[in-house]
């Protein structure tokens, strides 16, 4: 492979101490189309960051067309033809087809007469080519989402890529549309372009790919050609591993018989549909599936960010309609945010201020605020959650990740839910405090509370869930108990494969 | 706790400094009637630039104080004029200011539309409406009990410097102790995590521009009792002083940080700034220029400290 389009050699990167990226050695030949396959936070969108120049990696080099680049950064990544295509495309949403893709080939020169007539006819030219009937002079934003991502791969080839990297691609795209797509993909792999292709869809990848490398945990298991492998033995190679960390032991039965939440047909804008659930009072249920499944849309409209459309909602055995924050809290159900420096907590407010935010009303006497109370109920969190803090009036933005992540979860208890729903509670925690909110949620659901945990980190959905309900393309394809839930089978769920 | 209190520190030794050179260069400065000229003269901003600290807390802004000002000084003439009881005239004169403040409530905070647009649409209509109504006649033949609200030309300063600082305490009581003012901070401060908290964000907002609203309802009136007649076109680049006196007090114009004490201070040193310059013989035309190098100077230290905090939170760990 002397002639390796690209060529990734040992790349290792690290985010504040966490590895995600160990020796990870990766190379494209022309002609080929290479997947890259892994769960959620396996490395793949780091590793495609350090290719494009987005990211520096720590250590380790990258070989274009055989020669070594010292600093990559993403102007060059360009000019030596290497161009990404995300999930979600980057265009000018008020410009034409034209126009964007003129933006992305002309020279940025200030006084320079604009040849409308050439736009045209290279943007016409260059969406031929990837076999688009695409108007150049209709506008970016009126686009529909495949005709973006062509528009996307027009702009790539103008400029003349020979290395695409494609991220998600059919993520939004229907049966037909993935279709036309993957004929697209045939004939830039004839023009001998080297294709990078991540996705979730191991049928696709199966189908499309030359070879698959396989990231797990920031290293690179295994790199095979197509006809070694299937479905199961790629699920295999995704997610063998041990569970590495040790989960609180239950205590006593859980699960009491008593329904805290129920969902029966729920549907919302928000992209979820059909969704059937039931939590128990003391049960840890959890939410498992990839990214873009719908879990963070479900817990959305439970909580009354996205109101359901249709379907029925109890809470504690009572028809309930949720349709803001406020009334979710009022009905005793609490959630933990995912990006919780966005949704979690106030950073720049003192640790006092946002514990008792959703619960203001309780600490607060016709209006006004009884500082004394709020002291001791924040004191109080603070010492069962174990945060580390100089003092309750400190700015939230001071405390470590993990420390915020409590007084986020703080927030929820202060108001005393009945259900709570977790989104990726242990999310960049570091260890310790990722044991401490575990061992928490074990007692609060041995108290009695039903919690909701969504989680992308298979052991942790299988080492703290009673049950584990998995979802697919919003909405729930198939609940799990303990004892017969395995990663495979999760995955294989979360897939959309039988095992 | 001083670095909590950075720029309040710093405009009050700004305020100093000017004291200093004023005794110094013009010790006329300080007789008791030019300085209590300068307060009434800077009263309506000081009660505005209040209820206008926590609407910038909330992340939003109005402009239209200085018209809705006008408006509530010719309803409050026009409703003495009808010889109703005081009392009533005062409430009602709030309660239209509080009325323009729900409209540009409801429209930037439940239909959404930017509220510098709002207030900017709702300012000018109501200059022009006001114009076209009164054809820009002043109202005149004020009932006498209303020259002065039946106190004195002497104790009517008292009066109103009680009031002004009781407004004052209530205000920077009410930040540390309502809860309703606790939510308005955090909803500027970071609004999506101020509604996953329960708290009605909108409300808050609309809360915080009717009583922007009433307070001028409240300037108004006690700036037309100074008067035998009522301008028609009273208020004009009031909106600029309120928010510049906030903003130079250190509240931040994104939303989430800002003190009544800081914004107490910055109406003392912008108000305080034109007629220094008039005293030591400078031109009146350069109080705008002042008060404008005042303006940026505060800003600019702001993205500058701003800037210094991000770095250095980068550089120094959070505690583990």
């Amino acid at each position: 492979m002397a002639d390796a389009l690209l060529r990734a050699v040992e790349i290792t990167k690290s985010f504040s101490g966490v590895r995600a990226l160990r020796g990870v050695s990766f190379d494209l030949a022309r002609g080929e189309v290479h997947a890259l396959v892994g769960e959620n936070g396996a490395g793949k969108s780091t590793l495609i960051k350090i290719v494009t120049g987005a990211l520096a990696p720590d250590s380790g080099s990258l070989l274009v067309s055989g020669r070594a680049v010292d600093r990559m950064d993403p102007a060059l990544a360009r000019a030596l033809g290497i161009a990404a295509i995300y999930q979600q495309p980057a265009l000018f949403p008020h410009l034409t087809v034209a126009e964007n893709i003129a933006i992305a080939l002309e020279p940025l020169t200030a006084w320079r007469r604009v040849d409308w007539t050439a736009r045209r006819r290279t943007a016409a030219e260059l969406l031929e080519r990837v076999g688009a009937s695409i108007d150049p002079d209709r506008v970016a934003d009126t686009l529909s989402m495949p005709e973006q991502q062509l528009l996307e791969i027009a702009k790539a080839v103008g400029a003349a890529a020979r290395v695409l990297i494609m991220d998600e691609p059919t993520a939004s795209l229907s049966g037909r549309e993935v279709g036309r797509l993957f004929g697209v993909i045939e004939r830039l792999r004839e023009e001998n372009l080297g294709i990078v292709y991540i996705s979730h869809r191991l049928e696709e990848i199966l189908t499309l790919a030359d070879r698959v490398t396989v990231l797990r945990d920031g290293e690179s298991v295994a790199t095979r050609r197509r006809g070694e492998l299937n479905q199961a033995s790629l699920i295999k190679l995704m997610i063998g591993r041990e569970l590495s960390t040790i989960f609180p032991e239950r205590e006593g039965q859980a699960g009491a018989d008593d329904v805290a939440l129920e969902l029966r047909r729920v549907s919302s804008r928000a992209g979820i549909h059909d969704v059937s659930l039931t939590l128990r009072r003391g049960e840890i249920l959890g939410l498992a599936g990839l990214v873009g499944s719908g879990r963070t849309e479900l817990a959305g409209t439970v909580f009354g960010l996205t109101p359901p459309d249709r379907g029925e909602v109890f809470v504690g055995g009572r028809p309930v309609v949720i349709t803001s924050p406020q009334g979710a809290i009022a009905l005793g159900v609490g959630c933990v945010p995912e990006d919780r420096r966005r949704d979690g907590v106030v950073p720049p407010m003192a640790v006092d201020e946002n514990v008792t935010m959703a619960s203001l009303g309780s600490v607060s006497r016709r209006g006004l605020i009884a500082r004394d109370l709020e002291r001791t109920i924040t004191g109080r969190y603070v010492a069962e959650l174990h945060v580390k803090t100089g003092s309750l009036e400190d700015p939230v933005e001071s405390l470590s990740g993990g420390n915020q992540q409590k007084v986020a979860l703080a927030r929820s208890l202060a108001a005393n839910p009945a259900v709570l729903i977790l989104d990726e509670p242990t999310q960049g925690v570091d260890v310790g405090s990722k044991a401490e909110i575990h061992a928490l949620m074990r007692s609060l659901a041995g108290r009695g509370m039903a919690i909701l945990m969504i989680s992308s980190e298979l052991p942790e959905v299988l080492g703290m869930s009673d049950r584990i309900a998995v979802m697919r393309n919003g909405t729930i394809a198939g609940v799990l108990a303990r004892a017969e839930a395995t990663q495979e089978r999760v995955m294989a769920l979360a897939l959309g494969h039988q095992c | 706790m001083l670095t909590a209190y950075r720029r309040e520190a710093g405009v009050a030794v700004a305020i100093l400094l000017l004291a200093v050179v004023m005794s110094a260069a013009a010790p006329g400065f300080f007789t008791a009637e030019n300085l209590n000229d300068i307060f009434l003269a800077n009263l309506p901003v000081l009660i505005i630039a209040l209820g206008m600290t926590f609407l910038i807390v909330t992340g939003e802004i109005d402009i239209s104080v200085g018209s809705v000002f006008a408006v509530c000084g010719i309803v409050a003439g026009s409703l003495a004029k009808w010889n109703l009881p005081l009392a009533l005239v005062a409430a009602m004169t709030c309660a239209a200011g509080a009325t323009f403040g729900a409209v540009n409530g409801l429209l930037a905070a439940y239909i959404q539309v930017p509220s510098i647009v709002v207030t900017l649409a709702v300012m000018i209509a109501l200059r022009d409406a006001l114009r076209w109504i009164t054809q820009g006649a002043w109202v005149q033949d004020l009932p006498a009990n209303f020259q002065w609200l039946s106190f004195t030309q002497a104790s009517y300063p008292l009066v109103v410097t009680g009031l002004a600082g009781t407004l004052f305490l209530s205000f920077a009581w009410a930040s540390r102790s309502v809860a309703g003012v606790r939510a308005m901070y955090a909803t500027g401060s970071n609004p999506a995590a101020a509604r996953l908290a329960g708290i009605d964000t909108r409300l808050m907002k609309s809360a915080a521009f009717v009583s922007v609203g009433m307070l001028t309802g409240l300037a108004a009136l006690l700036n037309s009792a100074r008067f035998n007649q009522i301008p028609a076109n009273a208020g004009l680049g009031l909106e600029m002083k309120v928010i510049a006196a906030v903003v130079i007090g250190g509240t931040s114009i994104t939303g989430g940080r800002g003190t009544v004490l800081g914004t107490l201070l910055g109406v003392i040193l912008l108000g305080a700034i034109g007629p220094a310059l008039t005293f030591i013989g400078v031109s009146a035309y350069w109080e705008r220029a002042a008060q404008g190098g005042i303006i940026l100077i505060a800003v600019a230290l702001d993205a500058l400290s701003g800037r210094a905090e991000a770095y250095a939170s980068h550089l120094v760990p959070a505690r583990a």
